[in-house]
């Protein structure tokens, strides 16, 4: 990093420190957060940036009201909290956020509020106010909001089917694809019911695989024996790791803030994008993910991949790589759809889109928890 | 039937829960910056960040504002499908709750109808706030 490039502004522990019974563990780390906003004379609507380790960001971020451009939550053990700081000054000085906020807290002793189980523990937000009514896993969690974007913009349980049988079409090209037979509308709405509105073929495969990427330097990518793909824009953000408390049902947050950092970073408008992916663990994230990155209005999306504007031969290919609802999903797709952004920009795509110059590689966290956004570029700025 | 996964209170919560088993919704909403209400529990306002907040009794009415009828029943839930839904509050903020008193069905259940608390004691210290046809 840049020397004396950023300060510290605000610091403060807890209001009590030693055995403290009566904080959980989220309220400590408010507890400490609000005192140093008060020795900074910040306040939440401040802070565009959040790294903490042992709770989750958005749990964080949600609880203080804040909405980050920059969420950290590296977790690697007790000096966590050294590398948050590095992150942000980096994260800083490449203006990703301004203000970063960094907080601790561990009920050890009295041990309040922590736990472990499928939707934390008993004594989470989610354990309490949200596990008691019977979810159980994402297939009735990530679909709660969607019979009302239905209805907000009278759409049919035929609109997001579509999304599946158009993604098939995609997934045939791929012969690593798990899924490549053509699928019908029809198909789709008389496969198995999971929780309705959601049938079989409207939730994403579960397999098993694995990915990873290696970055550098653009200086010293061009000495590497692959056409490099750079990186044009990044975004980030968090909303809440409670479905039931999104701000609104029928758009994400997190997806609207992720997309237009990284549109805003890459200077790029909508008609430069040549190829997109949007992670798509269920029928509607692509609808979700198309409107809130903008590249469609608001209850426009399904008509648009109805419409074929997404599938092979129109003007934005989508999710080339048949998605999640047809390639693979391992529980942590995001890997999944880089790749696929990476193969389209090296020209090596088994559904090569022809001359493609720019992909945008859209991904989400938990159930609309978090999102973030990568724009890639084959051409050398 | 394993036993139904049941909220923990903590210190913070502990208000909410006190009232659900008193047969009373509880709210909390900022004295500082206009009254909003907000849900979850904490003990500041996510408006503003100001600790001066007041816990209050809501209407315990509310419409139905989105769910899933979840097909395969989680154990403790026992063997028929239900809805997970979410509800509009009266006050404002939108909590997580099963709907009773109605088939559990898309055509029982349509979005945005009238709806009121009703709690279902679970043990001493719990009663969940469940929602019924208004």
């Amino acid at each position: 990093m840049k020397q004396k490039s950023i300060a510290v502004v605000g610091a403060a522990e807890t209001t009590k420190m030693g055995r403290i019974p009566d904080l959980s563990v989220i309220g400590l780390h408010a507890d400490a957060a609000l005192n140093a906003m008060k020795d900074a004379g910040l306040k939440p609507s401040d802070i565009d940036g959040v790294a903490t380790a042992g709770a989750s960001p958005a749990e964080l971020a949600h609880y203080l009201g804040i909405t980050p451009t920059y969420a950290d939550g590296t977790s690697v053990g007790g000096c966590s909290f050294m590398l948050h700081v590095r992150h942000a000054a980096a994260a800083i000085n490449e203006g990703l956020c301004k203000t970063v906020l960094i907080t601790h807290g561990e009920s050890g002793r009295s041990r309040v509020g922590g736990g472990g189980r499928f939707g934390g523990g008993g004594s989470s937000l989610n354990g309490q106010f949200e596990m008691p009514y019977g979810p159980s896993g994402p297939p009735t969690m990530f679909t709660i909001p969607v019979l009302r974007y239905l209805k907000t913009y009278n759409l049919s349980v035929e609109d997001l089917a579509w999304v599946s049988v158009i993604q098939r079409e995609w997934a045939a090209k791929n012969p690593r694809a798990s899924f490549r037979d053509p699928i019908t509308v029809d198909d789709v709405l008389n496969s198995p019911m999971i929780a309705w509105p959601f049938r079989m073929l409207m939730c994403c495969l579960v397999t098993d695989g694995g990915g990873a990427l290696i970055l550098t330097s653009a200086d010293r990518a061009k000495d590497f024996p692959q056409k490099p793909v750079y990186v044009l824009g990044t975004g980030e953000s968090v909303e809440t790791q409670m479905v039931s408390q999104m701000e609104d049902f029928t758009s994400s947050k997190a997806f609207r803030v992720s997309g237009k950092k990284a549109f805003d970073e890459a200077g790029i408008k909508h008609g430069d994008v040549d190829h997109l992916m949007i992670y798509d663990a269920f029928a509607h994230l692509p609808l979700y993910g198309l409107e809130d990155l903008g590249f469609c209005k608001p209850g426009e999306a399904a008509a648009f991949i109805k419409e074929r504007n997404t599938a092979i031969g129109g003007k934005l290919p989508l999710n080339t790589n048949g998605g999640g609802l047809s390639y693979m999903h391992s529980g942590m797709y995001g890997m999944y759809a880089l790749q696929e952004s990476v193969r389209q920009m090296r020209g090596i795509a088994p559904a090569q889109v022809p001359g493609a110059k720019i992909s945008v590689c859209h991904g989400v966290g938990g159930m609309f928890a978090a999102s973030g956004t990568i724009i890639f570029s084959n051409e050398k700025v | 039937m394993p036993q139904r996964m049941l909220p923990e209170p903590t210190p913070e919560t502990r208000h909410f829960w006190e009232g659900c088993a008193a047969g009373e919704l509880r709210l909390q909403r900022c004295a500082h910056c206009g009254g909003k209400s907000y849900f979850p529990p904490r003990p500041f306002c996510p408006g503003c960040g100001s600790r001066d907040v007041e816990t209050y009794k809501a209407s315990g009415k509310g419409v139905l504002w989105s769910y899933v009828i979840n097909m395969r029943p989680r154990p403790d839930m026992g063997t028929e499908p239900y809805a997970i839904a979410v509800v509009q509050l009266a006050e404002g903020p939108r909590m997580m709750t099963n709907i009773v008193g109605c088939p559990q069905t898309p055509e029982a259940l349509q979005l945005d109808m009238p709806l009121r608390v009703s709690f279902a004691k679970q043990s001493d210290t719990i009663s969940l706030p469940l929602f019924e046809p208004a």
